[in-house]
């Protein structure tokens, strides 16, 4: 745990963290809504939102991506409701129309211009590139506290701990609408919340860590921990506070031990190179989750014994 | 515009015909197959299927590898991505029969973390020295370039017996989609249909990861049946439509494709799908948008006819537009506002019907009529003609009327 430490894997992890908490959060709410899968759908837009941002703009500066990302997000949910009532087509039909057609709209105008020049591609967006995200001047645990080196760290990681904070105090400040909507909707109408807006508040947030943790490290950590950490936590607790504070616990330790395991773990095991970050981020998430399947204290529906059944 | 037409008549060299014909068997298929997992309304969890093919297909490639082969046989990387996917399959349903977790969340769970999984084997297999590595990549998005004729006669072939293997097990699988519990009832096996169901689905995704791609196959199961739902209500007639619309859009598509560069052919066939989607969604009868907004325009008009002609008997003025334009429309009243002689008859026969019907609510109080008022439907089609003599005699016969109405 030395200097090599601190320059090529601390920046990772730590983003890897924050990345994984800002995603967890609203992810428990998601799940409990039945909306697990609004993840998967604007991870897979975000691709044709970045693709025109890039059009229109003409640069992959990382504000027009995001901008472009965010808006893409926006307009899929939109269309979704908009298929859903103008159709009367059951929700999870009209997120499949809606996300595949928008990612293959994006895949077409990404071959169909020229992006060989910048980093924008399919695979990228897909796995992100957690490892490149180097700290160069990081040398040492000394160079935490000089602040020359400070100002060289990856912008990605003071951005995705805005983000992260951001939906920390997001969860924290509209606790009770979030949990009050989540469970009964109808109670919460009659205290005169506005409902429907708190849940677009919610997917929009969900939004932004997904769009924030993408340009970082790509998608599949994304839906992985929208996902995988909420429902690992929801088999361990009966109480939405408790939930909350595991979820955010097993996406850091998703984090951390899919990174070290993916960096380190093959050259343990005698391999000579180190394999996908992000790939391995999400697999962890899924042993985590597995687990919980097989031992989750309160894994068994209400009314339904433990164990078989 | 001349290459399309030549792609289009399977003209444009050999390899765009394989794949014209390739991309068309795997439409059918998958619209036809996919039908029943939209009527099931599970139909996500056919994204959760073409996502865990992907451990399969490096899993494949390491063990064919291992053995001293080349690793790139397309027969064998599709058998171990059929492998992982039905792995993934079980792990849904463990998590949702086991779980108090819904099938969303196990739907997610399961497509990230085995995606993950398959992406570090991809980069397991990027350092390994053997093999020709290049080109597993291409089952995320697809590819056909240069696809071989073996290739597109595992395809052609796969989709072919899927779309039959679904044609012959229909009737189960309707039954089954609409009402789990009859099915059983009159002895299906529900399970084994579902698993039947799945493992179709699962034939789609495998045949298709070479064309589509295993991210876009989840819009060729569920788009055709969405939009087929559209234009018909009877499950028979789903099943055909979207397998026709699946089958030209893997058609038009290849063949769009085939004519410039620089135009995947799987994201194309998807597009064109989604524009059969919108076309369907805007245009069909019944239950299409444009349909719903004509008959939302005539039952304005009918409302504003006869609050119009109920104004006119009452000697009212009309100041609403629409009632206006709507009424000097039927030539129900002249430019000035003032009612014709058959604007003046139809106002007669309007509010007589109206008195009817005020009767007629109070005398069958007790029965579902009062219920079928909605101040539009004609109440001789409602009452027999013995019952609205009745009425009149009630209403004091139709000698009170003519004092307003036509002589």
């Amino acid at each position: 745990m030395g200097a090599e430490f601190v320059t090529l894997s601390l920046t990772p992890i730590l983003i890897g963290v924050f990345a994984a908490i800002a995603c967890a959060l609203p992810g428990n709410f998601l799940i409990l809504r039945r909306q697990a899968l609004i993840g998967d759908a604007i991870s897979h837009v975000v691709l044709p939102g970045i693709v025109v941002a890039f059009l229109v703009t003409g640069t992959t500066a990382s504000l027009a991506m995001m901008v472009g990302a965010a808006v893409a997000a926006v307009v899929a949910v939109v269309l979704i409701e908009a298929i859903k009532r103008l159709g009367r087509i059951e929700p999870g039909a009209a997120m499949g129309v809606t996300f595949t057609s928008l990612f293959a709209g994006g895949v077409l105008l990404l071959e169909q211009t020229d992006t060989s020049a910048v980093h924008l591609d399919v695979q990228h967006a897909l796995m992100g590139n957690l490892e490149s995200l180097i700290w160069f001047s990081g040398e040492g645990w000394g160079s935490l506290l000089d602040p020359v080196a400070l100002a060289d760290l990856p912008v990605e990681l003071p951005r995705m701990a805005v983000v992260c904070a951001l939906v920390i105090v997001f969860t924290i400040v509209l606790w009770r609408p979030l949990a009050i909507t989540t469970f009964d909707e109808g109670f919460a109408r009659t205290l005169g919340m506005p409902v429907n807006l708190i849940g677009f508040t919610l997917v929009v947030m969900a939004a932004i860590a997904a769009v924030a943790a993408f340009d970082a490290v790509g998608s599949i950590i994304v839906i992985a921990m929208f996902i995988c950490p909420p429902a690992a936590a929801r088999l361990m607790t009966n109480r939405l506070s408790h939930q909350v504070l595991w979820s955010a616990a097993f996406a850091a330790l998703s984090a951390v031990l899919g990174y070290v395991a993916a960096g380190y773990g093959p050259i343990w095991l005698g391999g000579d190179y180190a394999v996908s970050a992000a790939g391995m981020i999400a697999a962890v998430s899924g042993i985590v989750l597995g687990l919980a399947v097989l031992f989750g204290p309160h894994r068994a529906r209400v009314g339904e014994a433990v164990g078989e059944g | 515009m001349n290459n399309f037409l030549a792609a289009l008549t399977l003209g444009a060299g050999y390899n765009s015909a394989l794949v014209a014909i390739g991309a068309t068997c795997l439409g059918v298929a998958a619209g036809v197959g996919g039908t029943f997992l939209f009527l099931r309304k599970r139909a996500l969890v056919s994204d959760a299927v073409a996502h865990s093919t992907l451990p399969g297909v490096g899993l494949a490639f390491i063990i064919m590898v291992m053995l001293g082969g080349e690793g790139r046989s397309l027969a064998g990387l599709l058998l171990g991505s059929a492998a992982s996917a039905f792995v993934g399959l079980l792990a849904v349903s463990w998590i949702t029969e086991r779980t108090r977790l819904a099938e969303d969340a196990a739907i997610g769970a399961v497509l990230s973390v085995f995606f993950g999984v398959g992406v570090v084997l991809l980069t397991v297999i990027q350092t390994m020295s053997s093999g020709r590595q290049a080109g597993l990549e291409s089952f995320l998005l697809g590819s056909t370039a240069g696809m071989l004729f073996s290739d597109a006669v595992v395809i052609a072939v796969g989709g072919a017996a899927t779309a039959l293997a679904t044609v012959l097990m229909r009737r189960p699988m309707t039954i089954v989609a609409f009402d789990p519990d009859y099915a059983r009832s009159i002895g299906i096996d529900v399970p084994r249909i579902d698993l039947l169901m799945m493992a179709l689905v699962m034939a789609v995704t495998v045949i298709g990861l070479k064309i589509v791609g295993l991210i876009l196959i989840v819009a060729m199961l569920i788009i055709p049946p969405v939009a087929a739902r559209f234009w018909t209500d009877r499950s028979s007639n789903v099943i055909w439509i979207a397998g026709l619309i699946g089958g030209s859009s893997g058609f038009v598509g290849s063949a769009i494709s085939a004519s410039a560069p620089a135009l995947p052919t799987g994201p194309i066939v998807v597009l064109v799908c989604a524009a059969i989607f919108f076309v369907s969604l805007l245009a069909a009868p019944d239950r299409g948008v444009l349909a719903a907004v004509l008959r939302h325009r005539a039952f304005q008009r009918r409302v504003h006819r006869r609050q119009g002609l109920l104004a006119l008997s009452r000697g009212e003025p009309i100041h609403d537009v629409m009632t206006l334009r709507v009424l000097s429309g039927e030539g129900l009243i002249r430019a000035d506002g003032v009612a014709t002689e058959t604007g003046r008859s139809a106002a007669a026969r309007a509010a007589r019907d109206e008195r009817r019907w005020d009767v007629a609510r109070s005398l069958y109080q007790d029965t579902s009529l009062p219920g079928r008022y909605d101040g539009l439907t004609a109440i001789d089609t409602v009452l027999t003609r013995d019952e609205i003599a009745a009425i009149d005699r009630e209403i004091g016969g139709p000698a009170a009327l003519d004092i307003k109405g036509a002589s």
